[in-house]
């Protein structure tokens, strides 16, 4: 059984509880025991949490952990490593593995890998149609009794209504979500970047924010007609955010997360390198992402919804790359950004300037996807004693200097690469044990 | 500054003189997008002695002798490579030509691969045809050697950009506040985005004519993003000829058709291809370019291709003389 800690003096947030107060947590036998104030127990591991926050661990619902098939890109234990240096204590992996999540052995496949290599809780996500290939649905009970959390094609969006729907009924017998990355595969054809004026001056074929929101508008008919919980994934457009606003409204069972990069970088991002400007422009495939990077108008209404809860999470869309992956030409390149490690310091530019409180963030990134998968899997993103003892301890004034060649994750597909940020993960406790702690952890014994 | 004639060696063979060419800073030849009016106006003073040069009886100077220049083109291109190769040769240099479909590429090389070992081989400029958007700039960001962009994707060639104004501006002189009018395929077309940007330089004014599926949704936005407020958007090609100076048709693909941009190749022609009635709205003695190749009968009629306002075959011929000056001042100038 793992040692006994004591986390003393530590600011302790826990939105899900309406807690934030200083005080001490004592861990015993990789669960809570006692949270208050002035704990000592002799002999006993004390970490100095003074000037640190202590929250329950992330939880992300949406990240790509590559393996099977994919291991040159990541695999269940750099992935693992990499979440848990971000202050991650559960992940929620997306199908798209080779072969893919659709049937009962291979979720087995993630669950023992994963008992054996992963630093922190991983959860799978099943298909939503065999194959991902958006003719048939897969055996959703099946999966769904071998401990997925939800249904997605990820990545490879299920553009028949009906096989949708039937996929949608599914779900609700099962009380799991479907949890979809809309795009209308018609519209965004060949496209490469956000549909806007950085595509124009580049030469790069447009993905149009139609393409999102169409398919936003679609499911959530088609949620209102099954009562699925349907919970839209990495929301990008203004008005994607609108279409779910008026869906909750509405009472439909509809959620949605955003990514840190759709709440911090534009569409401009892809010609400018803030950190280096040799060059005119650049075509910089580390902003290459599905969806695309938007504009300043999109920000502006996804911090808004992410304030006014209309996003309700915050997830990385984790999606490790090779350099070679990478380093090609623009149209060749691989979709998507290396996220665990650099999201709660990006995601604390927002705190820094005002524009999202650092309760609200800690919300979306704990209890926000709690609510989401509805308490699956034994996670519930609070702390309380008699639970397990998934705690991050961040340091949010510690200034630090992304380098993509310091990451845990074997991909270092980062567009924050060389960019200072002030807010970091200094330990991750999960299930009572540390599983990452930075060199600036001061432990007492 | 201007360049000096060109001295007759004890030899007999013509030489350039070296050039006071602080003005320059390029490396590479990438876009338009930062070269300065000065800048532009050195190419074409240098471009003024190249032509000298290919008018005499033996064209070939000593000016780049022991350089070695490369191309390697991903796309098909008969015209740019030749003219390049042309120019390349008239200055004395060594040439290696590549194409993707022989060179290692075709066997999964990368294209930074294949360029490092271009590079490492000696090679003192390479000169890239990239179907893809940005692919040069790709190259420069990882590579020593210089590069000079010769069409990439959608996106830039801005050596046609500088023999299409090189070319106006002899036949029409002061190019400021011309009216110049591009027609066809915007969407696609890397020859009408260079000249946005070359064509500000001089003070034209450009209309971009087409109908609204070949043009970027993102154009707009664009042109008052980039101040370039000297470009309009006009779909109807009577309304756009109207005063125009310079017209110039852009190659519409057949497999625009396929893929729903337009509805036939019939209605196309209809509505936008250059012939001799709509020619005649424009200002008397406007001149007509293209970028070649061209489709007669589909963007342009083969009256208006062959007629008196034609500067195509000019185009084609200036075109080795803005190469070799680009080249002379990549890889000549000594300012590295």
């Amino acid at each position: 059984m793992s040692a006994d800690i004591l986390i003393k003096n530590a600011r302790i947030i826990d939105p899900g509880q309406g807690i934030d107060l200083t005080g001490d947590i004592l861990i015993s036998n990789g669960l809570i025991k006692t949270i208050g104030k002035n704990l000592a127990k002799p002999d006993l591991m004390t970490i100095d949490a003074a000037g640190l926050i202590a929250c329950p661990g992330f939880i992300d619902l949406h990240c790509h952990l590559r393996e099977p098939g994919f291991e040159e890109k990541e695999n269940i234990a750099t992935g693992t490593s990499a979440a848990a240096r971000g202050g991650f204590t559960t992940v929620c992996c997306m199908p798209n593995t080779n072969p893919p999540l659709d049937n009962v052995a291979a979720i087995d496949y993630i669950k023992n890998i994963a008992a054996s290599k992963a630093r922190i809780s991983v959860l799978a996500v099943g298909c939503i149609t065999k194959g991902r290939a958006g003719k048939e649905i897969s055996e959703m009970a099946e999966l769904a009794r071998a401990g997925c959390i939800g249904f997605s094609d990820d990545g490879s969006p299920v553009p028949s209504s009906r096989i949708m729907s039937l996929a949608m009924e599914y779900a609700a017998m099962l009380d799991l979500p479907i949890i979809d990355h809309c795009e209308d595969l018609e519209l965004t054809r060949a496209g490469q970047m956000n549909d806007g004026w950085v595509a124009a001056r580049l030469g790069l074929k447009g993905i149009p924010a139609a393409a999102e929101e169409s398919i936003v508008a679609r499911d959530i008919t088609l949620a209102e007609m099954t009562g699925v919980r349907l919970h839209i994934t990495h929301v990008s457009t203004a008005g994607s955010v609108e279409l779910i606003k008026q869906a909750k409204e509405r009472g439909i069972k509809v959620t949605a997360d955003v990514t840190p990069h759709h709440l911090t970088l534009t569409e401009e991002r892809v010609m400018r390198n803030p950190v280096t400007t040799a060059i005119s422009l650049v075509y910089d495939t580390n902003a290459k992402i599905n969806p695309p990077l938007r504009s300043d108008r999109d920000i502006e209404i996804l911090l808004s919804a992410v304030n006014d809860g209309t996003i309700d999470a915050v997830a990385t869309d984790h999606a490790p790359h090779t350099r070679e992956d990478k380093l090609c030409e623009f149209e060749a390149a691989a979709f998507g950004i290396s996220g665990f490690e650099t999201a709660f310091g990006v995601l604390m530019t927002l705190v820094n300037s005002g524009k999202v409180s650092l309760n609200r963030l800690i919300e979306c990134l704990t209890v926000g996807p709690v609510k989401i998968l509805g308490l699956k899997g034994g996670i519930t993103g609070i702390l309380k004693p008699a639970m397990p003892a998934d705690i991050t301890l961040l340091d949010i004034n510690k200034e630090w200097t992304v380098d993509a060649r310091n990451f845990l994750s074997k991909g270092k597909n980062t567009p924050y690469d060389g960019q200072l940020l002030k807010g970091m993960v200094v330990a991750t406790f999960h299930k009572g044990k540390l599983a990452y702690k930075d060199g600036s952890l001061r432990i007492a014994k | 500054m201007s360049l000096n004639e060109p001295r007759v060696s004890p030899a007999g063979q013509e030489t350039l003189p070296p050039l006071s060419i602080g003005l320059w800073h390029h490396r590479h030849i990438l876009d338009l997008d930062d070269f300065s009016p000065e800048e532009i106006n050195l190419v074409f003073e240098i471009t003024d002695g190249m032509v000298a040069v290919l008018s005499r009886d033996v064209k070939k100077v000593p000016t780049l002798r022991g350089k070695t220049i490369a191309t390697m083109f991903f796309e098909p291109s008969t015209r740019t490579r030749a003219s390049f190769e042309i120019a390349a040769k008239y200055l004395s240099a060594d040439t290696v030509s590549l194409d993707s479909a022989k060179s290692s590429v075709s066997k999964g090389e990368s294209l930074i691969d294949s360029l490092r070992t271009l590079q490492a081989l000696g090679v003192d400029v390479i000169i890239i045809r990239h179907p893809c958007s940005g692919a040069p700039y790709i190259a420069a960001q990882n590579l020593q050697t210089s590069i000079i962009n010769a069409g990439d994707g959608c996106h830039a060639h801005p050596s046609q950009s500088l023999l299409d104004m090189y070319t106006m501006k002899r036949r029409l002189g002061d190019l400021s506040n011309r009216k110049a009018v591009l027609v066809g395929d915007i969407m696609h077309s890397r020859v009408a985005r260079s000249n946005m940007w070359g064509m500000k330089a001089f003070g034209m004014k450009i209309v971009l004519c087409a109908p609204p599926t070949l043009i970027p949704h993102g154009l707009k936005e664009m042109l008052a993003r980039c101040n370039l407020n000297h470009v309009s958007i006009e779909h109807d090609i009577n309304t756009a000829l109207r005063d125009a100076d310079v017209i110039m048709p852009l190659r519409l693909q057949k497999e625009r058709q396929q893929s729903g941009l337009i509805s036939s190749i019939r209605e196309y022609v209809q509505l936008y291809q250059l012939n001799a009635e709509r020619l005649a709205k424009a200002k008397p003695g406007a001149v007509v370019l293209h970028p070649g190749p061209m489709n007669e009968g589909i963007e342009i009629s083969h009256e208006v291709a062959y007629g008196t306002q034609s500067l195509i075959e000019e185009q084609v011929t200036n075109g080795v003389a803005v190469r070799m000056a680009l080249l002379y001042l990549i890889a000549g100038g000594g300012n590295r």
